[in-house]
C-alpha cells in the first residue's frame, strides 16, 4: 500500500431500508468521503441526520433493519461490506477501532476493566499472555488513569464517568489502530471532564498519527479535535472543508443556521433558532432535503437536487445558491425584551440556610438520636429570588442543582433552614401538604420531556390536567384555552390528538412548556430543560421561555449544566460546587474576573465552536462523591489552595459590589491578579492526576 | 459484604418466626381445637375433657406456642392424632420422597431450561426460536393435574411402559420407586422448564441488544466468545432468584401431581392430614414447607450477592 493512500475510502455510499409499505428509504445518500494517516475529521449534524450509521458504516456494521443500497466503503483498498467475518473481527478493534458513545453501558458489567483489554490485546496483536497485563497497564497509564494497577481489577461500575471514557480509549488503543472511530465521546461527561478527554484524545492523535473520524453534534469538541468538519443533513454530505473555514465562514445556509443557534460564552443574547424540523430519516424528496427549512430557497431547490461543488474557498458545498448566501443578512437572533429593573423587585422566593440530605440515618443513629456523621448533599445555601428574575443554577452532577429544585417542587424536604414562597408561604412541607393554589403556582419542567408526558395521553388530555385542576374548566372554555395555549407554544392547533412519540423531541418539550404554563405559574422551576434537544432546537426552546416569560412577568430558576445557555437565559447566576454555593451574582458579572476557583475552572472548560479559542484547564479532573467535612467544598480540587484554612474555615462571602458575592478566603483583588495571568497563557494542563475518584 | 450476609440471615430467620407465628394463630384460630377435630362426634362430656387434659389444650395459647417452638427447635413436631406416631417420624419419610421428587426435576429442569431459552434467545425469531417457545407457552398453560393425566393416558394406558399410579410403601427403599417417580419428574418439570426458559430467553434478548455487546462485537469478538464471555453471564444472573422461586413454587405444585399419582410423598401428606383434621400435622407440614421456601429465597440472594459483582462491591 502506498503511503498517500486513503485508510478509509466511502465512494458513492448509500445506505437505506425497505419499510412497511414496501419502499425503500435511504438512510445515507451519496456519500463520498476519505481519510488519509493523520487525519482529523469531524461529522457533524443534529440527531437523525445519519453521522452515527455512516461512522458504523465504515466498520462495516450497520443496525439491523439497514443495507448498502449502492456503493461502497473501502479500508485499506477493501471493500468492507464484502468481507467475511473473519477479517472483518480482526480489522474491527484492530486496526480500525471505536470509541463509544456511552462508555459506562459499552463495558460489559460481568468482566474486569483488565479483562476487557487483555481481551482486545489477545484478538488483536501478538503479544503472549504473560505480557497482556503489562501492556494493558501501559495503555491505561497512557490515558492518564491514576492507580492502573489497581483500576486493573476493577469492574466497570466502580468507575466515574470521566474513567468509563478512558477505559474505552484504552481499549481501542491496545489494538494499535490506525483509524479511531469516535462516536460523540464525550456526551453526557461534564463540561470539565469533557474538556480533559479531548485534550487527551488530541494529544494522543498527534503523538501516534492515528486518523480520527469524531461524530458529534457538539461544534464546540468538533473545533477542539478537528482538521476537516464534514455537516451532515438528512443522510448526504452538505458542506466539507477545514474546520476552520466551516465553523468561521460556513458557506451552506444549514451550517450557518446551526451555527448561529449556538448561545456563546460570551454573548448574552438567546441564539437564532432556525425554523422547521430535518425530514424523517429517509424522507428526504426528489429536491434539495434542506428546502423546508431554508431562506434561500426557490423552485429549482425543490425539483433538483444540488451536487456537492466547490465553493467559494477549498471546501465542497451541496446548495444551488451557495454563491449568494454572502448577501444574505446573518440570521437575527431574537431581541431580547428589554427586561425591566429587577434592583427593586419583590422577592417570590427566599432560601435560608437550606440543608438536604439524602443519607438515611442508620439503626445507631436513630436509637441513639445522634446527628449524622454524613455531610449532607446541600448545606448552607441562601438564596432570595426577585420576581420577574431567571436565575441560573449551574454546577458539574452531583453538585445539588437538581436537589434544590426538588425542594422547592416539595419533592424532597429539606433537613433543615427554611425555604418561603413570597416571604409568607412555609414551602419546607411536601407537595402532598401544600394549598392547591401554592401548586399552581410554582411549576416544574423536566429535562427529558420523554420520560416526563404520559405517552398514553394525547396534548389535549395532557393540557386538560392543570386546566381542570386549578381553575375547574370544561367543554368549550377549556377546548378555547387548550388552542390558546398550543398557539403560544408555536404548536399547531391540529396536534391536540397526538400522542408523545408522534411528535419530535423539541415539539414534545414545547407540550411540557404548555403544560407548565396552563397553570398560570409564578415561578417556574427548569431543570436542564434543553439538554436532551439538539442545538437548533434548544435556541427555539429559549426564545420560547424568555417570550413567556417577558408576557407573563414569570421567575424562572434555570439549572443546567451548560454555562452558555445559562449565559443567554440568566439574569443571575448562582455556582454551586458539592451542594454548596461559590458565587452567586449578576450574570455579566460571574462570568467575568474576579472569579471562584471553581467558576473560573468551569468557564475555562467551555468548549465554542471556533478553533481559535482554546481551554483553559485550570483544575484537575476529579470526581468527588461527598462533600468534605470542613472548610472551602472545592478545597480538594482548587488550583488556587492557599492552605490549611480552606480545609478547616468556611470560606468567607467576599462582595465585588451590585450583588456579586464569592466565597473564597483568597481576597479578591489578589484572585483578580492571579486569574488575569492565567487568562493571557490559556491551554494549560494541570497535573496528570486526572479521573481520580475520591469517596 | 458480611453485614449483609449476615442481615439477610437474621431477616430469614425472623420471617421463619413470624410464619411459625401465623401458622400456630391460623389453627388456634379454627373453630374447635385438636381434641374436638379427633374425636369427631364423640367430642362431648368427659371423653372431651380427658383428652384435653391428656394433650394439654386447657392452657393458655401463649405456653403452649412456646412449647411448640421450643420442641420444634429440638425436631420433635409432637404427637401426629390420628396416626399416633410422632409427626417428625411421619415427616421425615414423606420429606425425602418429595426432596427426591422435587431434586430430580430440578436437575433435569433447570439445566434443559437454560439451554434452550439460550438458543431461543440467540436464534430469536427463526423458526427454533419459535418451535422453542410456542411449546413452552403450551406447557405453561396446561394445569398440571391435566398433563398428569395424558402423561398417564400415554405411557401406562395406552403404551403400558410405565405405571400410572405409585403403589410404593412411603418408607420404601430409594431404589423402589425408580420406575413410579419417572412420570411424576416429567409432568413436573415441564412446568417449571417453560417458565424459567421464556424468562432466560428475554434475558438473553435483553443483553443482546445491549450496548456492551455491539461494542463487543465492534471491538472484534468473534461471535461464540462473545455470547459466552459477554452475554452468558450477564443474562443468566437474574435467573438465579427465579429459579429459586421457581423450585419454591414446585414444592406447591407437588402436592397436586402427588395426589395425582399417589405418591407417598409431603404433598399428599398434607392433603390426608387435613382431611383427617389432624392439626398438628397441618401445622408442622406448613412450618416446614415455610423452612423450605424461605431457605431456598435467601440461598439464592446469598448467590446473586456472591456471583453478582454490583452488589459484591457494593460500598458501605
Amino acid at each position: 500500500m502506498m503511503m498517500n493512500d486513503p485508510l478509509i475510502q466511502v465512494k458513492d455510499l448509500s445506505v437505506g431500508f425497505t419499510n412497511r409499505a414496501g419502499d425503500t428509504l435511504p438512510i445515507l445518500r451519496n456519500i463520498d468521503l476519505s481519510l488519509h494517516k493523520g487525519d482529523t475529521i469531524g461529522l457533524v449534524g443534529e440527531s437523525g441526520c445519519g453521522k452515527s450509521t455512516l461512522a458504523l458504516a465504515m466498520m462495516g456494521y450497520l443496525k439491523t433493519g439497514l443495507r448498502v443500497l449502492d456503493g461502497e466503503s473501502d479500508f485499506k483498498g477493501h471493500d468492507v461490506f464484502g468481507l467475511d467475518h473473519h477479517a472483518l473481527e480482526d480489522i474491527r478493534g484492530g486496526e480500525l477501532a471505536l470509541i463509544p458513545q456511552n462508555a459506562g453501558q459499552s463495558l460489559t458489567p460481568t468482566m474486569r476493566i483488565g479483562q476487557q483489554i487483555n481481551e482486545a490485546l489477545m484478538l488483536h496483536t501478538s503479544l503472549s499472555k504473560s505480557q497482556w497485563r503489562e501492556r494493558s497497564i501501559e495503555v491505561l497509564t497512557q490515558v492518564r488513569l491514576p492507580e492502573p494497577e489497581v483500576l486493573f481489577d476493577r469492574y466497570p461500575h466502580e468507575l466515574s464517568g470521566g474513567q468509563q471514557q478512558r477505559v474505552a480509549i484504552a481499549m481501542a488503543l491496545a489494538g494499535e489502530p490506525d483509524v479511531l472511530l469516535l462516536d460523540e465521546p464525550t456526551t453526557g461527561l461534564d463540561v470539565t471532564t469533557q474538556a480533559h478527554v479531548l485534550e487527551l484524545l488530541s494529544g494522543l492523535a498527534a503523538e501516534t498519527g492515528m486518523a480520527m473520524v469524531y461524530v458529534s453534534h457538539d461544534l464546540g469538541a468538533i473545533a477542539r479535535i478537528c482538521d476537516t468538519v464534514v455537516v451532515m443533513y438528512a443522510g448526504e454530505i452538505v458542506l466539507s472543508g477545514t474546520a476552520r473555514q466551516v465553523l468561521k465562514h460556513p458557506d451552506h445556509p444549514y451550517a450557518r443556521g446551526l451555527l448561529s443557534s449556538i448561545p456563546r460564552l460570551k454573548e448574552a443574547v438567546v441564539p437564532a433558532s432556525m425554523p422547521g424540523q430535518p425530514p424523517a430519516p429517509g424522507g428526504a424528496g426528489n429536491g434539495c432535503g434542506f428546502v423546508d427549512r431554508c431562506p434561500l430557497a426557490e423552485q429549482l431547490c425543490h425539483d433538483e437536487r444540488p451536487l456537492l461543488e466547490p465553493g467559494a474557498g477549498s471546501e465542497m458545498v451541496r446548495c444551488h445558491f451557495h454563491e449568494s448566501l454572502e448577501q444574505l443578512p446573518p440570521p437575527e437572533p431574537p431581541k431580547r425584551p428589554e427586561r425591566a429593573n429587577l434592583e427593586g423587585a419583590d422577592s417570590i422566593l427566599q432560601l435560608e440556610d437550606v440543608a438536604i440530605s439524602y443519607h438515611e440515618p442508620g439503626f445507631f443513629e436513630n436509637i441513639l438520636g445522634l446527628e449524622s456523621m454524613v455531610p449532607p448533599t446541600v448545606d448552607r445555601v441562601n438564596l432570595t429570588i426577585r420576581k420577574g428574575e431567571t436565575i441560573g443554577l449551574v454546577g458539574e452532577s452531583g453538585s445539588g442543582k437538581s436537589t434544590i429544585l426538588r425542594a422547592i417542587a416539595g419533592l424532597k424536604a429539606p433537613l433543615k433552614g427554611s425555604i418561603k414562597f413570597e416571604s409568607t408561604e412555609n414551602l419546607n412541607v411536601s407537595v402532598d401538604h401544600r394549598a392547591k393554589d401554592t401548586l399552581r403556582r410554582i411549576q416544574l419542567i423536566f429535562q427529558n420531556p420523554d420520560s416526563s408526558l404520559n405517552p398514553r395521553q394525547t396534548v389535549g388530555e395532557i393540557l386538560t390536567q392543570p386546566l381542570k385542576l386549578y381553575f375547574g374548566l370544561q367543554g368549550e372554555e377549556l377546548r378555547e384555552r387548550i388552542e390558546a395555549l398550543l398557539n403560544r407554544v408555536r404548536l399547531r392547533v391540529d396536534y391536540i390528538g397526538r400522542l408523545p412519540s408522534q411528535l419530535s423531541g423539541g415539539e414534545k418539550q414545547r407540550v411540557a412548556v404548555a403544560r407548565a404554563f396552563a397553570a398560570e405559574p409564578d415561578l417556574v422551576l427548569c431543570d436542564e430543560v434543553t439538554s436532551a434537544l439538539d442545538v437548533s432546537v434548544q435556541a427555539a426552546v429559549l426564545e420560547l421561555l424568555t417570550e413567556l416569560q417577558a408576557e407573563q412577568d414569570t421567575t424562572y430558576i434555570y439549572v443546567s449544566h451548560d454555562l452558555s445557555v445559562v449565559r443567554a437565559v440568566s439574569d443571575r447566576v448562582a455556582v454551586l460546587y458539592q451542594g454548596r454555593l461559590c458565587e452567586i451574582g449578576p450574570a455579566e458579572k460571574v462570568y467575568s474576573l474576579p472569579s471562584h476557583p471553581y467558576t473560573e475552572a468551569l468557564l475555562g472548560a467551555v468548549l465554542e465552536p471556533d478553533p481559535d479559542i482554546k481551554p483553559n484547564l485550570v483544575t484537575e479532573d476529579i470526581v468527588e462523591l461527598s462533600p468534605p467535612p470542613s472548610g472551602c467544598p472545592f478545597q480538594r480540587r482548587c488550583s488556587r489552595r492557599i492552605g490549611e484554612v480552606c480545609d478547616r474555615e468556611t470560606p468567607p462571602w467576599q462582595s465585588t459590589g451590585q450583588g456579586h458575592v464569592i466565597a473564597c478566603h483568597i481576597p479578591l483583588d489578589e484572585l483578580q491578579v492571579m486569574q488575569k495571568q492565567t487568562d493571557m497563557s490559556p491551554a494549560t494542563l494541570v497535573g496528570d492526576k486526572t479521573g481520580l475518584l475520591i469517596t | 459484604m458480611i453485614k449483609l450476609f449476615l442481615q439477610r440471615i437474621v431477616l430469614g430467620l425472623l420471617t421463619l418466626v413470624f410464619v411459625s407465628g401465623i401458622v400456630f394463630v391460623a389453627v388456634e384460630a379454627l373453630p374447635g381445637d385438636a381434641c374436638t377435630a379427633y374425636l369427631g362426634r364423640m367430642a362431648k362430656g368427659t371423653r372431651l375433657e380427658n383428652c384435653r387434659r391428656d394433650f394439654g389444650i386447657e392452657r393458655p395459647a401463649l405456653t403452649r406456642y412456646a412449647e411448640w417452638t421450643l420442641g420444634t427447635l429440638q425436631g420433635d413436631f409432637g404427637m401426629s392424632l390420628s396416626r399416633d406416631k410422632p409427626i417428625s417420624d411421619i415427616i421425615g419419610t414423606r420429606l425425602r420422597n418429595t426432596l427426591i421428587l422435587g431434586l430430580s426435576a430440578t436437575l433435569i429442569g433447570v439445566p434443559l431450561a437454560i439451554f434452550l431459552g439460550i438458543i431461543a434467545g440467540l436464534w430469536r425469531d427463526r423458526p427454533l426460536d419459535l418451535w422453542i417457545s410456542t411449546i413452552a407457552i403450551f406447557a405453561m398453560t396446561i394445569p398440571e393435574f391435566v398433563s398428569s393425566t395424558l402423561l398417564i393416558l400415554v405411557f401406562s394406558v395406552w403404551l403400558g411402559w410405565l405405571p400410572g399410579i405409585v403403589t410404593t410403601p412411603p418408607n420404601a427403599p430409594l431404589t423402589e420407586f425408580l420406575s413410579d417417580i419417572i412420570l411424576p419428574i416429567i409432568a413436573l418439570a415441564l412446568v417449571m422448564t417453560a417458565h424459567i426458559l421464556r424468562m432466560v430467553r428475554t434475558s438473553v434478548i435483553d443483553v443482546m441488544g445491549s450496548d456492551y455487546v455491539q461494542m463487543a462485537r465492534l471491538k472484534g469478538v468473534p461471535y461464540w466468545r462473545m455470547v459466552f464471555r459477554h452475554v452468558l453471564p450477564n443474562a443468566l444472573l437474574p435467573t438465579i432468584n427465579l429459579v429459586a422461586l421457581t423450585i419454591a413454587w414446585l414444592l406447591g405444585g407437588v402436592v397436586v401431581i402427588e395426589v395425582v399419582f399417589n405418591y407417598p410423598g409431603l404433598g399428599r401428606l398434607t392433603i390426608d392430614a387435613i382431611s383427617d383434621r389432624d392439626l398438628a400435622l397441618v401445622q408442622a407440614i406448613a412450618l416446614v414447607l415455610a423452612a423450605v421456601y424461605i431457605g431456598l429465597n435467601l440461598f439464592a440472594d446469598l448467590l446473586t450477592l456472591i456471583v453478582n459483582p454490583r452488589l459484591r462491591t457494593m460500598r458501605h
